[in-house]
């Protein structure tokens, strides 16, 4: 078997579904359950490619329900495991997934989201975020990454598995078709030699026997009477919220004086950044606001910085899917709301540059 | 002096006596599985799956590793477990409604994938969990609660003949038999033998079991006993279909 | 370059628009710059219109699409059609001469538009093979992002492989992006 696979810092210009593959390996991820589905395929590509050079498996299943509850198999079985959709995909996943929740399963889901509803395009969106957030029939017990370029796709890549092994909790990785597709510079590493620990796994099932012991454990998503649900969902609830301080990030600058603050996350707050740097050299009062993790949402800060400013300018490739997030967090306080949706579509600095100059 | 009734060794005696209804056969092929898991001694190996439906109920009932997971996705689940750890002996429990209608899919690629992991299935010729209803096995002009003037096979098509399907898309290294409550020493051999052939790592194996559901049915208990040994083996035709080891044995 | 450039490239599939788009990109990124190219994907591909999107610039690229391109280089009729949105009065529009009755459609609103004879070269003169590469030549004269000599690197690097076995082939590939150049140079 080959040593690491990535050996010291390197510099690479490649796609997002490549980064994704990397990062996996760099993670030391076990094994990849997937089915195709555009604009996901390419990590599936790369990880067949490399997987076996360094004792990595991979199973191509019959349809995503299959794909994520093979992800589980291999998740209980104490591996590293995890997989990759988009789409429709996405919402045939959540079946696995709540399952996942219920049994605090730590599998690691990669979304490269794409236009919906239904079919739609294979291209680009940011129309997943309430089903990547709270889909399926539960609470929204997730943790949700929504990077913004390869850097970060890269790192929070390998931050999702340890995130979920040590909180036990699903974790995603929210990207899009345009992270999935475009080629741009970063650093690949081998995350033990910049210190990053790699938080150990372990079997829930198929645990070899202790001093010749087996303690067989049963493990169920089925509760027979709605108090002893009450007692696990209460149960979840505190320790989602009490490691929720230690989850939750955001990005922000220029807020403190800022008139209008412009809300983005994902590929988009790429835009905003620039517009709200281009405002500001013009010296208009605009501040930028990005939620790293949409689930749990970084709300006491955005709260803070809604009570400190009159606007907040929503911007999303979607009719308002991370505006649900922002305002239920925000509830209470009286500041203005501004829109720039656009559902399936990209958005450029320029956009946001014009309709913040219209609104002041 | 009280008849102590002889339980596997597998069994995990603080969940019994279980939770199936009376004269219903989950409790049968489960007896037939926990010896034949006692008799390989594999206990310590096995991951068993329950799915949902009256299979779910199986979820506490041997002292192995148990995953309950959801309806008809057992099969995955198990494969997932393994293609991740090959040295566990993985056991996909269903009944007929997951295993031939939600988890058709699941059921037909992992044979086509020859996964090697086995597959149990409990046919009962209803949706038992849920109140009765129509399942893929229901034979022609039975009456469920959505057939209720007889399953009508114009409208519905003709009841699944799952280990038939199974051995017609899976190639060398399966093991698929069609066993029934009414001979436990045969069901018994038929999972033996399917677990065997796992443990062998030949491939894919898949016993369906006939059994009762007199609640349902709303049987007693001699017409019960009729309908699975007369009624049922006139559609379901009990009998090995594939066996790896046979050929090369013979 | 202070200012991050922008390009459409659009062609028919097999114009290798994609593939001068990320040879480019790699070029720039060699270099220390910035860049990001994201073609456009999907149903579309098949059988549609082709069109690469390139930025470089020395900072970090903002969203991976634009509205208007510094430059948009179009060597088709469809691709024409489908690129005029990318146009504003600060675009170089180039557009190769051999399609037929394209006069028409292109963007009367673009700062400059440039026909060169590419196909033409390509066929009469070069080898249809190194069509890409003489748009290559063409967009690197145009936008000015990497120079002849990275340019040049970026080709080895990539057909290094296929110049061992056949030396001749460096001389035409690289005879194209002299090429390219030149019919920007001529056309401005």
């Amino acid at each position: 078997m080959a040593e690491k696979p990535i050996q010291g810092e390197k510099r690479v210009f490649m796609t997002g579904n490549e980064v994704v593959a990397w990062a996996a390996l760099a993670a030391k991820a076990d094994i990849m359950y997937g089915y195709p589905i555009t604009p996901q395929n390419e990590i599936m590509h790369y990880w067949t490619r490399m997987a076996p050079k360094y004792g990595k498996r991979f199973l191509q299943t019959e349809d995503e329900l299959s794909a994520g509850f093979t992800t589980l198999g291999g998740v209980l079985a104490g591996r590293k495991a995890f997989t990759a959709t988009a789409g429709p995909g996405n919402t045939l996943m959540q079946e696995p997934l709540s399952m996942a929740e219920m049994m605090r399963i730590p599998s690691v889901v990669i979304i490269q989201q794409r236009g919906g509803p239904s079919t739609a395009t294979v291209i680009y969106s940011q129309q997943e975020v309430t089903m990547t957030t709270y889909g399926g029939n539960g609470e929204g017990f997730r943790i949700v990454y929504s990077t913004a370029n390869h850097q970060e796709l890269f790192d929070y890549t390998i931050k999702a598995f340890n995130t979920a092994w040590k909180y036990r909790f699903p974790t995603f990785v929210l990207g899009d078709g345009y992270q999935a597709k475009m080629r741009e510079s970063l650093t690949i590493y081998d995350p033990e030699d910049r210190g990053i620990e790699l938080v150990k796994t372990e079997p829930f099932i198929g645990k070899e026997p202790v001093n010749g012991e087996k303690q067989p454990v049963h493990i169920r998503n089925t509760y027979n009477t709605e108090e002893e649900l009450f007692e696990v969902i209460t149960k979840y609830l505190e320790d989602y919220t009490r490691i929720t301080p230690e989850i939750i990030e955001h990005q922000e600058f220029d807020c403190e004086d800022a008139d209008i603050v412009v809300v983005s996350h994902g590929v988009v707050s790429r835009a905003a950044k620039g517009a709200v740097q281009e405002l500001r050299n013009a010296g208009l009062k605009v501040g930028y606001f990005r939620p790293v993790t949409l689930r749990p949402f970084p709300a006491d800060r955005l709260r803070a910085v809604a009570d400190g400013t009159k606007t907040l300018l929503m911007v999303e490739s979607s009719l308002g899917q991370m505006a649900k997030l922002v305002k239920d967090a925000i509830f209470g306080s009286t500041v203005a709301i501004a829109t720039l949706f656009k559902p399936g579509v990209g958005v450029t600095s320029e956009e946001i540059v014009t309709k913040v100059k219209g609104m002041l | 002096m009280t008849m102590v009734p002889q339980m596997p060794k597998s069994w995990r005696l603080e969940t019994k006596p279980h939770k199936f209804c009376p004269g219903c056969g989950h409790g049968l092929v489960l007896k037939a599985l926990g010896e034949a898991i006692d008799e390989l001694g594999i206990q310590d190996k096995v991951v068993f799956g329950a799915d949902i439906g009256c299979s779910l109920l199986a979820w506490d009932f041997f002292n192995v590793d148990t995953v309950q997971t959801h309806h008809g996705r057992t099969t995955p689940v198990v494969t997932g477990v393994k293609r991740a750890n090959p040295d566990v002996i993985c056991i996909a429990y269903m009944g007929d409604g997951g295993g031939y209608a939600i988890g058709s899919q699941h059921l037909v690629n992992a044979a086509a994938r020859n996964e090697r992991i086995t597959a149990i299935l409990v046919n009962n010729c209803n949706y038992a969990m849920t109140g009765g209803q129509m399942a893929p096995t229901t034979l022609p002009g039975m009456k469920t609660e959505t057939t209720p003037y007889g399953r009508d096979i114009k409208e519905t098509g003709y009841p699944t003949q799952g280990p038939e399907m199974v051995a017609a898309i899976t190639r060398e290294g399966s093991y698929i038999a069609r066993g029934t409550i009414a001979n436990l020493k045969q069901l018994k051999s038929f999972l033996k033998k399917a677990l065997e052939n796992q443990m062998a790592g030949n491939g894919f194996s898949f016993v369906e079991a006939l059994s009762t559901c007199p609640t349902n049915w709303r049987t007693n208990a001699k017409d019960t006993w009729a309908f699975v040994e007369k009624e049922m083996t006139k559609y379901f035709k009990v009998g090995e279909l594939k066996n790896p080891a046979a050929k090369e044995g013979e | 370059m202070s200012k991050t450039v922008k390009i459409a490239l659009a062609g028919e599939g097999g114009q290798g628009v994609q593939s001068v788009a990320e040879i480019i990109a790699e070029a720039a990124n060699e270099e220390g710059r910035e860049a990001l190219y994201i073609p456009n994907f999907g149903v579309e591909q098949r059988g549609g219109v082709s069109v690469a999107y390139l930025q470089i610039g020395t900072e970090h690229i903002g969203s991976p699409k634009f509205q208007k391109a510094d430059i948009v280089m179009a060597l088709s009729d469809r691709a024409v059609k489908r690129t005029r949105q990318y146009v504003d009065e600060r675009t170089t529009f180039v557009y190769d001469t051999s399609i037929e009755g394209v006069e028409e459609e292109l963007p009367k609103n673009a700062g400059r538009i440039l026909g060169i004879p590419a196909i033409e070269v390509s066929k009469n003169e070069l080898h249809p093979r190194v069509f890409n590469i003489i748009i290559m030549g063409a967009v690197i004269k145009a936008t000015g992002v990497v120079s002849e000599e990275e340019a040049r690197a970026a080709i080895e690097k990539k057909l290094g492989y296929k110049f061992e076995q056949n030396p001749d082939l460096r001389e035409l590939n690289f005879k194209a992006i002299a090429r390219g150049m030149e019919l920007v140079e001529k056309a401005q």
